[in-house]
């Protein structure tokens, strides 16, 4: 921007997250520009569900998100990876045990 | 025609109809010129939802008539004079705050006449009114939120707010005039009963945004009866200009 | 320890996606700042020449259809700006050098519609060219980017099927509307073309864009791509490619055809076209009257904000 342009103050980004059908949980589907919580909501509304994409919609403000940092990703989400027995494919089950 | 009840259906639902056609025809010119993105897409969504409910009326209309025309004979081949909208509608939408101050009252008075209407014992206007009941409760909140914030907004939109809410007020009491039809009608909702509730409704909006409520000795009339404003001849050439162009032409 | 832009090459190699927050080379991010930007900028100013035919849509079916194709293209618009966003560059700067003449937008959209024909030819050529432009962007190597595509690409089959259909009803329909037809494929077809972009041979950002997996095919690949899906589909309709070197190679089953007039894409690029002067115009005019209003949805909500302060405490 050049100094002393004209703009509007600018609006703050806001992140919308829709339940597509009931027992499913809020998705991330984008972002949208609105003044305010009431107008997101709105605007996510027209812009997100025009499809009946949704049955549900949360905004939130993009600043009020902490994310986890790239760099820190080794640190933590490796530590996962060697965890198999988390997963229920790493038990055997002798053949022909069932409801397990 | 022959049958005077079939005639008055017919009727209504062409003034009902005409009134979406032409409420949809001017919010569709804000698509590609709207304040933000977001907003386009808003409109978009009430113009397409007013379009929605003018097919089905006039398509109804059609039907009862029984002459065989269509909703396109209806919305392409008929004149000025034939068009019974009201003129709130076909006013040219100004500023964003005229165009917004035009859509409640004109969305509201939609509301209060779906909402009776729906109940009605026509089936297929209570149809039409129990799906257009939700997009227009939806139109009412979208011009609400939007009053509020330009009535209470800045000192340059509380004046343009102010400004659309008195430019459009003296097209508002043709929403509620009664007439010989809607009294013979039964199944017709007669919009002077219409008129306690929307002010009500109307005058809490505009309070709580801070504008002055609207006076005005002189009301426009004449839409119901095919009366209308100059603007209107413009709207309908260029609605009308390409169908016209080839008649009998399938699109 | 590996290096933060070994770990980027890595991911690229991997075909796997970056991610907003990742690190990547600064080339990296202006090229696909820019690449986003134009792409939403397309969008936004494509609402123009086939908005301008909601009014007069020539059945109320047509105009329905022509409002919600419109209105997705201010959706598309809106997904991209938010995928550009995430490389940290705000929608307002973005519109700024749009309306500034600093940030291009799709030629195409630089050229008239004239006739209801149009519509259909928009529909089925432009976005017929777009679809092949933007399925393979469905795959980009940057995240945000490959996720808006989807969605878009997901709406846009509908805007390619209802141009055609405008077009196959004209075609049966009257010798007037037939020959509407035949005359917006003449005067599309070119343009058309030019959508792909210039020669790969003269191609300036291509190679690199190629290597780092933000473009999958090259300019030429596409454009042959188009022809051979769009012109069978001419002769469905009964309307005549307006190319008289077209022919069919059975042994290869592609069409050879004649290149486009580059010269005249450089022009329209350098603002020479058509409409250039009226489109930006307009976009800037809508946003320069919109400006009241977006400041008085902030100073309202910054007032609502203060009351709720003053109420908690």
């Amino acid at each position: 921007m050049t100094e002393g342009a004209k703009r509007a103050p600018i609006e703050p980004l806001w992140e919308v997250f829709v339940r597509s059908r009931r027992g499913l949980s809020h998705v991330h589907v984008g972002s949208l520009h609105a003044p305010d919580a009431t107008m997101a909501l709105r605007n996510a509304r027209d812009v997100y569900t025009r499809r009946q994409e949704g049955v549900s919609i949360w905004v939130v403000p993009a600043t009020d998100i902490t994310a986890s940092s790239p760099d820190e990703k080794d640190e933590f989400f490796d530590p996962a990876a060697d965890k198999v027995y988390r997963h229920p494919t790493f038990y055997q089950v002798p053949e022909g045990v069932e409801h397990l | 025609m022959s049958d005077p009840r079939a005639n008055d259906l017919s009727t209504y639902s062409l003034r009902l109809g005409d009134d979406a056609l032409i409420a949809a025809q001017r919010t569709a010119e804000w698509i590609a010129a709207a304040p933000q993105l977001e907003e386009d897409v808003a409109l978009g969504n009430i113009g397409l939802d007013q379009l929605g409910q003018a097919r089905s009326l006039l398509q109804y209309a059609g039907t009862v008539e029984g002459a065989g025309r269509s909703e396109d004979d209806l919305a392409y081949f008929r004149d000025e004079r034939e068009f019974l909208n009201l003129q709130l509608c076909e006013l040219p939408n100004g500023d964003f705050a005229q165009t917004i101050a035009k859509l409640l009252y004109f969305a509201t008075y939609q509301h209060l006449l779906y909402e009776e209407l729906r109940g009605g014992t026509d089936e297929t206007l209570a149809g039409v009114a129990g799906k257009a009941v939700k997009e227009v409760a939806y139109h009412v909140d979208h011009a609400t939120q939007w009053v509020l914030r330009l009535g209470d907004g800045t000192d340059e939109s509380h004046r343009r707010m102010q400004a659309g809410l008195d430019a459009m007020w003296p097209y508002t009491a043709e929403l509620f005039a009664s007439d010989e039809l809607v009294q013979r009608l039964d199944v017709a909702v007669d919009p002077s009963t219409l008129e306690e509730e929307w002010l009500r409704r109307v005058n809490q909006v505009i309070d709580e945004s801070t504008c002055e409520r609207p006076t005005s000795a002189y009301q426009h009339s004449g839409g119901r009866d095919g009366r209308h404003t100059e603007h209107f001849g413009y709207l309908l050439a260029e609605l009308q200009h390409v169908a016209r162009s080839h008649p009998g032409a399938s699109w | 320890m590996l290096g933060v832009m070994d770990s980027f090459q890595a991911t690229i190699d991997a075909d796997g996606r970056i991610e907003p927050r990742d690190a990547m080379p600064e080339g990296y991010r202006k090229t696909l700042i820019r690449q986003i930007a134009q792409h939403a900028h397309s969008e936004i100013i494509g609402m123009q020449p086939e908005g301008n035919w909601i009014s007069r849509a020539p059945s109320l079916r047509r105009k329905a259809i022509l409002m919600a194709k419109v209105q997705d293209e201010a959706g598309h618009g809106l997904y991209l700006y938010a995928a550009a966003e995430t490389l940290g560059v705000d929608r307002a700067d973005l519109l700024d050098l749009l309306h500034a003449g600093k940030q291009k937008y799709s030629s195409i959209f630089n050229y008239p519609t004239l006739t209801w024909a149009d519509i259909g030819a928009i529909g089925w050529l432009v976005d017929g060219a777009a679809i092949v432009n933007q399925v393979p962007l469905c795959r980009c190597s940057y995240g945000p980017y490959a996720r808006a595509m989807v969605r878009v690409c997901k709406e846009e089959s509908f805007h390619q099927r209802q141009g055609f259909e405008i077009l196959h009803t004209l075609c049966n329909g009257t010798p007037a509307q037939k020959e509407m037809a035949q005359d917006a494929l003449n005067r599309w077809w070119w343009p058309s073309l030019m959508m792909f972009g210039p020669p790969d041979a003269s191609s300036t950002h291509s190679e690199q864009s190629m290597a780092w997996g933000i473009k999958r095919h090259s300019n030429d690949e596409l454009r042959q791509r188009f022809v051979d899906m769009t012109v069978p589909q001419a002769d469905v309709l009964g309307i005549r490619v307006p190319d008289d070197e077209l022919t069919y190679d059975e042994a290869t089953g592609r069409y050879s055809f004649t290149q486009p007039d580059f010269a005249e894409l450089y022009e329209v690029v350098k603002g020479n076209g058509p409409c250039n002067q009226e489109r930006l115009a307009h976009r800037v005019k809508a946003h320069e009257d919109g400006a009241w209003v977006r400041e008085a949805a902030a100073a309202y909500a910054e007032k609502q904000a203060k009351k709720m302060q003053g109420s908690a405490a």
